[in-house]
């Protein structure tokens, strides 16, 4: 649970300077707890964002193998209503600017 | 209790009187946590004016409202962000009334349709998964208070404190479960 993950990139690679951090999207990120069910996790991923079973299973997985797992991105306003969404189903989920 | 089952638009399970005692008295004591927390809000005269409610910025101290109710940036224990230990305040603030309103109104949907009897609950999509939020936010709460971990045994030595509690844990794991299972498309 503690193998650090590959942050997807959701932006193209920088060509000589980096992306200015204003531009750079927001993300969603699950953590992985012990308490949590892979059944009821993969059903909220399925539920709050229209996932297929098998989307919602492989985000799931990562979750539980890798530590955690980039559910969502894009705008401030749409990653922080994600989060909240998440918090009353009672996943662990955190925004973050992608890096 | 055996399996739940869903019959269409119908969710159908039953307890026998102690367990719904059991479910009772856990999500009870949960929505007692979430209701002392909404109280702790600050009062403010615009807020009742405009109708914008301000939760509390702070985290709570208490570690099992802190699962319930966590932070919208993962901060360094030793050495946090300024700027997101300030975000993560101002959102807390924004979210947390509606938060805390969600998850008290699930427990009251489990309260509503668990009789203290026990017998048959039959239960609509959506009140089948207040019953999930609800169950789920409960094992939240014993697996912080048991310091649950991955590799939890099924039975921890009888000389253990937190041993009869643990059967309790895993059979609201295998209620929830079932749920889950009852109601995946």
């Amino acid at each position: 649970m503690t193998t650090p993950v590959e942050q997807e990139r959701t932006q193209p690679e920088a060509v000589g300077e980096e992306v200015a951090a204003e531009d750079r999207p927001w993300q969603t990120v699950v953590w992985n707890d012990p308490v949590n069910l892979m059944s009821y996790v993969t059903y909220v991923f399925q539920k709050l964002f229209g996932f297929s079973r098998d989307h919602a299973t492989k985000l799931m997985l990562d979750v539980h193998h890798k530590g955690k797992a980039i559910v969502t991105s894009g705008t401030k306003d749409k990653v922080e209503a994600d989060v909240a969404k998440l918090h009353a189903a009672g996943l662990w989920a955190t925004m973050q600017r992608a890096s | 209790m055996k399996r739940w089952i869903r019959d269409g638009d119908v969710v159908v399970g039953r307890l026998d009187r102690q367990e719904a005692a059991v479910v009772r008295g856990l999500v009870s004591q949960i929505q007692d946590m979430l209701l002392a927390r909404a109280e702790e809000a600050p009062q403010d005269e615009l807020a009742e004016l405009t109708g914008i409610r301000t939760g509390s910025s702070e985290a709570p101290d208490d570690p099992i409202l802190g699962r319930l109710l966590p932070d919208f940036h993962r901060l360094d224990d030793d050495a946090p962000d300024p700027d997101e230990v300030n975000s993560a305040a101002a959102l807390r603030s924004l979210h947390e009334p509606e938060l805390l309103d969600h998850k008290t109104g699930a427990a009251e949907t489990v309260l509503r349709t668990c009789s203290p009897d026990g017998g048959e609950i039959r239960l609509t999509i959506a009140q089948a998964e207040a019953w999930m939020a609800s169950l789920n936010d409960v094992r939240l709460a014993l697996g912080t208070a048991l310091d649950v971990t991955e590799d939890m045994p099924d039975e921890l030595p009888p000389e253990d404190p937190r041993s009869p509690h643990l059967g309790v844990y895993h059979w609201l794991t295998w209620v929830q479960d079932t749920l889950v299972e009852a109601m995946l498309p």
